[in-house]
């Protein structure tokens, strides 16, 4: 190997050797194509997955689709099944579930980072939110089961959409809370400080400027935590959604509230366990309609919120 | 013309005590929060205490879970509960990580807003779809081609289910844990002549460990908790024998408590069958507060390092 002697020459080699080891980087190329590939596998899994339904739903959804949809739930036959209660079931529940959760989620975020930043409360109040925020679903069905069913029984009337919302409400409280807290911190004190600097009291501050200016991302992260609710169906299990034949008799919609009820994700679950191809073939169609209404609903979520996200 | 004093300049009455009124509205809701927790801790705790104190140390090791023959065995939903966990992780831990080292240190910012949202949306796939999928996808087109006398409803099935719910939830907590990396630990890296593998391995990944064991940790404690994937694809009845194949189809936890609660009036047979329902859930609600406890406890200790 000669000495390099002058500034050119140790240019070349510096290029020459650069060039050598991105070729021979064997090591660093194979770890960034397995990453690719592990990664690709959860994005594929997707696909797959939604392949699979549509497949296997496919005697379903294009045979008999608007019937499917429109028609209530019998354990007779599987022909004549349909899953109508469970998507109005899940919307009632959907709809119990924002109506108790977002005021109180909002309300608590509000408390944590308006009035009660670093106070020992508020560390208490946080700590409690994460620690529910990994309670799993079903432990969430107990408390429906034994508090809003059985307790509160004059209020929910029993086994109902009321109770089963309620429970739901309680499941999704922590997400509320902790992205509408995330938002609110966003916000720069700028602007809570322009507002005092006017004269406006902490009401004021709150209501007329953070709320407002946070509000596209709570709705959004509420938005997804409600989505989540649609999908769950082992808390409503526990509270008593109907797992059997359903009538709601000639009960007009508010009476369906308080009356025996059903969602889709509960109604997959009971065709999943009926024996036979007719059966699988409605799980697997309910699934594309579940899939379709929960991915369509976070899809646009997702998508707002990236959209939305301010750059103060 | 008299002077103003500070009395003039006081807000109104009405706009004070409207402030001071929507103070105590939100103090209301965040002790709300706090009511729920109690709620959940008394529910369980009084019916379990129930159920621990009338039921025989005999029924409690028998030869499975038959709760209406008053046969309780934990041992038998213990042990599925952490088989079908562990298959869980094996499928979670390596895409989970592998996706969040792939988008913090080497996806290009266009890739990612596509990765990312993607995730996000296979994070929120019902759990009652993923079990249709185990018994219409993974157990007969992809296992019964590697193990010819597998049965229908499975473990493995439940458990490679499970870990495809979870792999969004690793992937999302470590990639926070790697971009916490500061910048400068890469650079300085680099500035070595230390190559971006080298990089990513030697110096991202040890700096971010202790957030990386608490996403799997976390992802643990979200796969034992997780219900109706596993009711659907390995434990459908609700009772189930002590066997320790992967092949069969076996009980956990979670699914012992869905099955106890279908109709939960009608839970006839032995009296305990409907207090072991909440003796189930006070034990899952202690293994996932103790995994949770501790995973917050690193990702706080992260947390300050930098």
């Amino acid at each position: 190997m000669s000495l390099l002697s002058n500034p050119a020459q140790i240019a070349q080699r510096a290029t020459d050797s650069l060039q050598l080891k991105r070729r021979n980087d064997v090591w660093g190329t194979t770890f960034k194509v397995c990453l690719f590939a592990l990664t690709a596998f959860a994005i594929l899994f997707l696909a797959v997955l939604i392949g699979v339904m549509v497949v296997d739903g496919w005697p379903v959804l294009s045979n008999r689709l608007s019937v499917f949809l429109s028609q209530g739930f019998s354990q007779r036959s599987a022909g004549d099944a349909g899953v109508w209660q469970g998507i109005i079931g899940s919307l009632q529940i959907a709809l119990t579930t924002a109506i108790f959760a977002v005021p109180i989620g909002v309300a608590t975020a509000v408390y944590l980072v308006e009035y009660a930043e670093g106070s020992r409360f508020a560390r208490v109040v946080e700590l409690n939110i994460r620690n529910l925020a990994g309670v799993p679903s079903i432990v969430y069905g107990l408390l429906g089961l034994t508090v809003f069913v059985k307790t509160l029984s004059g209020l929910t009337q029993g086994k109902t959409v009321l109770a089963g919302g309620m429970t739901l409400a309680a499941m999704v409280l922590p997400i509320v809370v902790i992205t509408s807290v995330e938002a609110l911190k966003a916000v720069p004190s700028g602007i809570r400080e322009a507002a005092y600097g006017v004269g406006a009291t902490k009401w004021e501050v709150v209501a007329h400027q953070v709320l407002p200016a946070s509000m596209s991302t709570i709705l959004t992260g509420t938005v997804l935590s409600l989505a989540r609710a649609l999908g769950e169906a082992a808390p409503l299990i526990l509270v008593g959604a109907a797992t059997g034949f359903l009538s709601f008799g000639d009960a007009n919609f508010m009476e369906t509230f308080t009356g025996p009820f059903t969602a889709l994700p509960v109604l997959i679950f009971n065709f999943a366990r009926q024996p036979g191809e007719d059966w699988s073939a409605n799980a697997a169609a309910a699934s594309v309609i579940i899939l379709v209404l929960i991915l369509m609903i976070n899809g646009t979520a997702i998508y707002w919120r990236n959209r939305l996200e301010k750059k103060w | 013309m008299t002077p103003l004093n500070a009395e003039d300049l006081r807000t109104a009455p009405g706009r004070r005590a409207r402030s001071a009124g929507a103070r105590w509205l939100f103090l209301f809701a965040s002790i709300a929060t706090i009511g729920v927790s109690c709620l959940i801790v008394w529910t369980i705790a009084s019916e379990a205490w129930t159920f621990a104190s009338q039921v025989e140390g005999s029924q409690l090791q028998t030869i499975g879970w038959f709760p209406r023959r008053g046969m309780f065995d934990l041992s038998t939903l213990l042990v599925n509960s952490a088989q079908i966990s562990v298959v869980a992780m094996l499928v979670a831990v390596p895409s989970g990580l592998a996706a969040a080292v792939y988008l913090s240190e080497y996806a290009h910012p266009k890739t990612r807003r596509v990765i990312k949202p993607t995730l996000e949306l296979l994070a929120s796939v019902p759990s009652v779809v993923l079990g249709v999928f185990a018994i219409s996808f993974i157990t007969p087109a992809v296992l019964s081609r590697f193990f010819e006398d597998i049965n229908f409803f499975n473990k493995l099935a439940a458990g490679i289910a499970v870990g495809l719910l979870v792999i969004p939830l690793i992937a999302s907590i470590s990639e926070d844990a790697l971009r916490a990396v500061p910048m400068a630990l890469r650079e300085a890296a680099s500035g070595l002549g230390a190559r971006k593998v080298t990089t990513t391995l030697r110096v991202v990944l040890p700096a971010a460990v202790s957030g990386l064991m608490a996403a799997i940790i976390v992802g643990f404690s979200r796969a034992i908790g997780e219900t109706m994937v596993v009711t659907i694809a390995s434990g459908g009845g609700d009772t189930s024998l002590f066997d320790l194949s992967l092949q069969e189809s076996g009980g956990t936890i979670t699914s012992a408590m869905a099955a106890l609660g279908f109709g939960t009036d009608q839970v006839a047979g032995n009296d305990l069958a409907f207090q072991s329902l909440y003796f189930l859930g006070a034990l899952l609600f202690l293994i996932t507060l103790g995994l949770n406890f501790i995973g917050n406890a690193v990702v706080r200790r992260m947390q300050e390092r930098y």
